[in-house]
């Protein structure tokens, strides 16, 4: 026990005395989240817009004036005709165009209704819904305010809206339990990884092996300091998610914890059984990146939704660990299930853990004596 | 550098008693291949004993399962008393190691280094405490107990590395190419902390590719596509192959071998 300590407290001293091992471990998370939930999505800040104005009349002007001093939508450039939008769409010019049909200002005026088409760039659809969105409440701001005070009842401006529109796409609420999983998975598998090979680069695993240490304590106490720190970076991320990106947490906290473990303890393995393959920690490191980054960033649900992959792509995306703790986090946090409607996930997640490390042990067994 | 003890009088040290390394026809097959083949052979306590052969000879094969990390297919040893069979967890316990890479972790510090070693033998802390000055007195490292290794000289590494591997006192220390990417000088001052490691009566197991070195073996062994072709002191062997150097006799030896890296 003494000597098994002692290990523990030397891998701190690796941990703690290596800044890169610093920067993947608390570096990476804050800024993965950062950039996933403020730079690309969630917040819009001057967004691109082409305005299509077939009316030119005074109300069609102003409402210009208002989406460009909102701050949310900045003009790109002003187009003539609709095969102009188009063209800027597919160029990724602009996220959305506005277009002024002839005679707005004038049904604005004579008739108190006038129509406005909003068309947005749906490729990214959660921006698009937003864009509408804003768009959307400041035009009927402006239609609101000409009301005249004796009138019965005010103008009214129609935005029709021209995108794939899905409801249940939230892409703020996928973010951050995809990023969750993919870092605790980068962090817990890849160090682990690395640590292990460096000790078999520097020769100090065979003196470890050498001496009256087993293999099951020296591959805990590696792996132990690694487990506490994911578990702290876990933390970090959901924290950074429900305050900063007002992710909801509707389920059991006792149970997201636990879940966590679950899933830190799998990526743990997995990076035990990388590193009895890996001679050296370039080795660990590309073998971490390509087999762990890739996949979990593409068959995992992260980024591509998993219903829309060809069958035989879903198949494989179920030996994808993230995809079930994905599944796991968004069912707790988002719709508060509990453990009776998540136990198939769970039970993965716990036969994966086993089984890599149990494959990692016996591996290990062949490869370091 | 001119303390180094000529092979003749480090031969006159305190009488062994008794055999602290005995292998007995001690074999080990990976599939058709023999790496090693029926060795046998006795070391004697406080012995300094050369394991030679050109790579591929089988050497760290045999040396791995006299550590007890590997189990021989067949033939019995014994290190320290124990059976490489049936006690190799206990057989760790009474040997050091210390290999070609001087395996200190770099990024700990020398106080840091002897601590954790001291703590992986199960020694206490108060005796680590007291290890750890007389050690880092007799290197003349004290000065240098809060430095991280990573910064010292490659000389003063595989020093600290030697005591460091001495720490729990035990029975035999392997060397597996301890001198290797040092420079002579270097070399002959490590050869003194040898010689006193083997006076205070502890075995040295030492594999090397430097013949000067043989030299200052009380025996040496030479290995051969997984035999051992000759084994007696370095005077000895060369006067059985009729040659001047332990060079010439590791040559006449090795040029027959099959199994080559």
């Amino acid at each position: 026990m003494k000597a098994f300590l002692m290990f523990v407290r030397k891998e701190f001293f690796h941990i703690f005395r290596d800044p890169r091992t610093l920067l993947i471990l608390f570096g990476m998370p804050v800024a993965l989240v950062t950039l996933f939930g403020f730079a690309l999505t969630n917040e819009i800040k001057n967004a691109d817009v082409a305005v299509l104005d077939f009316d030119k009349g005074a109300h069609a002007r102003q409402v210009q004036n208002r989406l460009f001093s909102s701050g949310y939508f900045g003009l790109r450039d002003y187009a003539t005709t609709y095969p102009d939008v188009a063209a800027a769409f597919r160029q990724g010019h602009v996220k959305l165009a506005v277009v002024f049909p002839v005679g707005f200002s004038a049904d604005l005026d004579h008739l108190g209704h006038a129509q406005v088409q909003l068309v947005a760039d749906a490729s990214d659809q959660n921006t698009a819904i937003s864009l509408v969105g804003y768009a959307t409440s400041i035009i009927r701001a402006y239609a609101q305010e000409q009301a005249r005070p004796t009138g019965p009842a005010g103008p009214r401006v129609e935005a029709v809206a021209r995108l794939y529109f899905n409801p249940e796409m939230k892409a703020a609420y996928t973010f951050v339990p995809g990023t969750m999983a993919l870092i605790l998975l980068l962090v817990s598998a890849m160090l682990t990884s690395i640590t292990i090979a460096r000790e078999k680069e520097t020769g100090t695993m065979e003196v470890l092996l050498v001496s009256p240490m087993r293999q099951l304590p020296i591959i805990i106490g590696k792996i132990l300091p690694y487990f506490l720190l994911s578990f702290l970076n876990g933390l970090v991320i959901l924290g950074l998610g429900v305050w900063a990106l007002h992710i909801p947490q509707r389920g059991s906290l006792g149970l997201l914890i636990g879940e966590t473990l679950l899933y830190i303890f799998v990526a743990l393995a997995l990076g035990v059984l990388i590193s009895t393959r890996a001679a050296s920690q370039q080795t660990a490191m590309l073998i971490s990146m390509l087999s762990l980054l890739l996949p979990t960033l593409i068959l995992s649900g992260f980024l591509f939704p998993i219903a829309s992959m060809p069958v035989p792509l879903q198949f494989l995306s179920n030996i994808i660990p993230a995809r079930h703790y994905i599944v796991v986090l968004k069912g707790i946090m988002i719709k508060g299930l509990s453990l009776r409607e998540l136990w198939r996930e769970t039970l993965t997640l716990a036969g994966m853990g086993t089984a890599l490390l149990l494959l990692a042990l016996a591996s290990l067994k062949n490869r370091l004596a | 550098m001119n303390k180094l003890h000529p092979p003749d009088v480090a031969a006159s040290r305190a009488a062994p008693a008794g055999p602290v390394i005995t292998c007995e026809l001690l074999t080990k097959r990976f599939g058709d291949f023999v790496a090693v083949n029926a060795i046998s052979f006795e070391v004697a306590a406080g012995e300094i004993f050369g394991f030679l052969g050109a790579n591929g000879a089988g050497k760290t094969t045999a040396m791995r399962m006299l550590c007890g990390l590997l189990g021989p297919t067949e033939g019995a040893a014994t290190v320290a008393g124990f059976d490489v069979f049936r006690q190799p967890e206990l057989i760790k316990q009474h040997i050091g190691y210390m290999s070609q890479k001087f395996s200190l972790y770099e990024d700990l510090t020398v106080g840091e280094n002897i601590r954790f070693y001291g703590g992986v033998y199960g020694l206490k802390g108060a005796v680590i405490r007291e290890k750890t000055t007389a050690l880092l007195q007799r290197l003349g490292l004290e000065a240098e107990r809060n430095t991280l290794v990573g910064s010292l000289p490659l000389g003063w590494k595989q020093k600290l590395a030697f005591s460091v591997a001495l720490l729990h006192e035990p029975a035999v220390i392997f060397l597996d190419e301890p001198t290797g990417g040092v420079d002579p000088i270097t070399r002959r001052q490590f050869w003194d902390l040898i010689y006193e490691a083997a006076a205070a009566g502890t075995t040295i197991f030492i594999t090397t590719h430097y013949m000067d070195e043989a030299e200052y073996c009380d025996r040496v062994s030479i290995m051969v596509d997984g035999k051992i072709e000759a084994l007696a002191s370095p005077a000895g062997l060369k006067r059985q192959f009729g040659v001047a150097t332990m060079d010439e006799v590791f040559l006449h030896l090795a040029r027959g071998a099959k199994n080559t890296e």
